[in-house]
């Protein structure tokens, strides 16, 4: 068996970003991230779509140009015509999809494509018959833990697995709009007030305790996951990628400093300090990666190892 | 325009609740086994098989359907037991198995071809393509729709489609598109999709001071009390957070549904079957709850107006306060 390199991938922008914006961070990711994959496109919400798409075409070239293989993300919850016909549109697109929902399943089937965070996958069984119809990547739902994704990636050869490893956790998507009903609006005359938020909103407890933050009609965590593996973790167990999911804290630093972790020339704990001295947007937590809830950050994580032996 | 009556499709967390929503006048009665496959895996809840053939005959002998929910996602190198249940709900000989994951699914389909298929309202189809793709590749028979859509989006919807569809008139009610929300996990490590279970009771606590009660879930505040106030449950979405300079029930209040008035509306956008969400409540609330929404069902298909529609549904407010959710354009 040949030790293949676990990549990197740059998940999509969550968040409501201007068009500049987007072409600034994307234009660093080219020219600076050791990135292997970079996903684009609008998964949170159709009504951003307007005000983004023109901008991805040049994204996409540019990304193209600088050697990166590019994924077009697709919406998380699509439900308007418009945002079923985008959906569909995507569908065909010569470059990978990404499927974060059902819907864009027909259309693609037959043709490559990764499934997203969003798209339940859970099981074996469910990722093979995604395998079946054309699944090269699997980037499952983050609650799932470390030994959960790689008895999969086991089972399930053919296609990469892929741990969402850093960024604000995606923890649910609602018809509501919470931007707006936090203003005082309705979803449909929302006004766009998550674009205040680059990074999503902070959502705290009564008692001052920072738990989540919205993004429109999405809910992340306030935490940032930052799941730092010990080497061999990932090989040992099949993973052979790891998501970084964009926030506003230097991007291109997070992938250098996760680059640098899994070529063995930082350990998980110079790497955190590392991340640590970024302008994250919350503390630093990666509970789900090994069974826990998500908000506990386990600072001495064990090994896959002791974790299968653990579960077995 | 349709022609057959509404379902009333029940919840039945026991036998005991079985029995008392056949005999208060249930359609249909959903439950599931005593275990982590279905979305209501509570401690003293829930069927064995034998229970469960019992209960289906039961239900048979009074002219009503057991839908059985096996609609959590089978667990990593598990899913054997999934399937194990959908053999058993078979085995029983129910009407219907109700499922979310594609594993459990595609096994239904390829081994029990005779029993209707419908897709759980954990699945979150809400598109003609995700439902027709659900539809050809599994042969399900109905959908349970997402909490999501408008009274509008439901009737084009069922134009759009050829399967039947499910519509949460009564109970709980999840802000977030189901089968998509880790939340409760982030929190607690227990989550709907993994373990059957939502804020699970095992990881509340209540703090009580002169200030007042305080309501965890795992260690979070969800919500505070003051002093002599009814408390709540920390169910984790209708808590009340600090956002901003804001310091509000951010994603919901403290809600349950009722869309009682709107049965005859939901009738009129091609909905089969009316759904009482509350597996976990006892006989006495689903007698009550559902012999209500027969009366009010009936009442409806007998073409009464509003006002007496109304007034058979009145006595279900319990206090608490209730929405019509997604179902008016203005929740969004």
């Amino acid at each position: 068996m040949t030790v293949q390199k676990v990549a990197l991938t740059l998940g999509p922008v969550f968040f409501h970003w201007s068009p500049a914006r987007l072409a600034d961070f994307y234009r660093r990711i080219g020219d600076e991230a050791p990135i292997d994959r970079v996903h684009v496109g609008e998964v949170v919400c159709g009504k951003r779509m307007p005000f983004s798409d023109p901008a991805w075409p040049d994204i996409i070239e540019r990304l193209e140009r600088a050697g990166k293989e590019v994924v077009i993300s697709t919406l998380a919850a699509p439900a308007t015509v418009r945002e079923r016909r985008s959906v569909d549109d995507l569908s065909t697109d010569e470059r990978l999809i990404e499927i974060n929902d059902i819907t864009a399943l027909p259309s693609r089937a037959g043709r490559p494509f990764v499934t997203g965070p969003f798209l339940n996958v859970y099981n074996e069984a469910a990722a093979q018959f995604l395998i079946d119809r054309g699944a090269r990547s699997i980037c499952p739902p983050v609650e799932l833990s470390l030994a959960a994704i790689g008895h999969m990636a086991q089972a399930c050869q053919e296609a990469d697995f892929e741990v969402f490893a850093f960024g604000r956790l995606p923890l649910a998507i609602s018809g509501r709009c919470y931007h707006a009903r936090h203003h005082g609006l309705h979803k449909d005359s929302c006004q766009f007030t998550c674009e205040k938020d680059p990074d999503g909103l902070a959502v705290d407890t009564l008692d001052d305790q920072e738990f989540l933050a919205i993004n429109g009609v999405q809910t992340l965590s306030n935490q940032v996951q930052a799941f730092l593996p010990v080497p061999g973790e990932l090989t040992a167990c099949g993973v052979r990628r790891l998501r970084l999911s964009p926030q506003t804290a230097d991007m291109v630093e997070v992938a250098r400093t996760y680059r640098a972790l899994l070529d063995g020339r930082e350990d998980p704990q110079s790497a955190r300090f590392l991340l640590s001295c970024l302008e994250l947007p919350g503390v630093m937590v990666d509970g789900y990666a090994y069974g826990k809830p998500g908000w506990e950050a386990t600072t001495s994580a064990p090994g896959w190892t002791q974790l299968r032996q653990e579960r077995t | 325009m349709r022609s057959k009556r509404i379902e009333l499709v029940c919840p039945a967390g026991t036998p005991a609740t079985l029995r008392a929503a056949v005999q208060a006048g249930a359609d249909a009665v959903y439950c599931g086994f005593r275990d982590e496959t279905n979305a209501r895996n509570f401690p003293g809840l829930n069927f064995s098989t034998e229970e469960m053939a019992e209960g289906v005959r039961f239900a048979h002998a009074h002219g009503s359907k057991v839908l059985v929910a096996i609609n959590t996602f089978g667990r990593v190198g598990s899913v054997d037991l999934w399937r194990k249940a959908a053999d058993a709900a078979v085995g029983c000989g129910a009407d219907a198995i109700i499922a979310a994951d594609i594993a459990v699914l595609d096994h239904v389909a390829r081994n029990h071809k005779q029993i209707r298929l419908h897709l759980s309202v954990q699945a979150a189809a809400a598109t003609p393509e995700s439902i027709g793709f659900y539809a050809e590749t599994f042969g399900v028979r109905r959908v349970v729709l997402p909490r999501v859509l408008t009274i509008h989006e439901v009737a084009t919807l069922n134009r759009a489609i050829h399967v039947e569809t499910e519509a949460f008139v009564f109970g709980g009610l999840c802000v977030m598109t189901e089968g998509r929300c880790y939340l409760s996990s982030y929190a607690t490590g227990k989550s709907p999709n993994l373990h059957g279970v939502c804020s699970p009771p095992e990881m509340v606590s209540y703090e009580e001071d002169i200030d007042g009660t305080v309501a965890r879930l795992s260690g979070f505040t969800i919500d505070q009390y003051s002093p002599g106030a009814p408390v709540g449950y920390p169910t984790l979405c209708k808590g009340r957070f600090k956002a901003g300079d804001k310091t509000s029930y951010l994603f919901e209040d403290p809600v349950s549904l009722n869309a009682g008035s709107m049965i005859a509306g939901l009738s009129a956008a091609g909905v089969t079957a009316l759904k009482i969400e509350g597996r976990q409540r006892g006989k006495g609330y689903v007698t009550e709850v559902v012999r209500t929404f027969r009366r009010a069902v009936d009442a409806v298909e007998q073409g009464s107006d509003t006002i007496e529609i109304d007034r058979i549904l009145a006595g279900q407010s319990e206090g608490g306060r209730q929405t019509t959710g997604a179902y008016r354009k203005s929740w969004r």
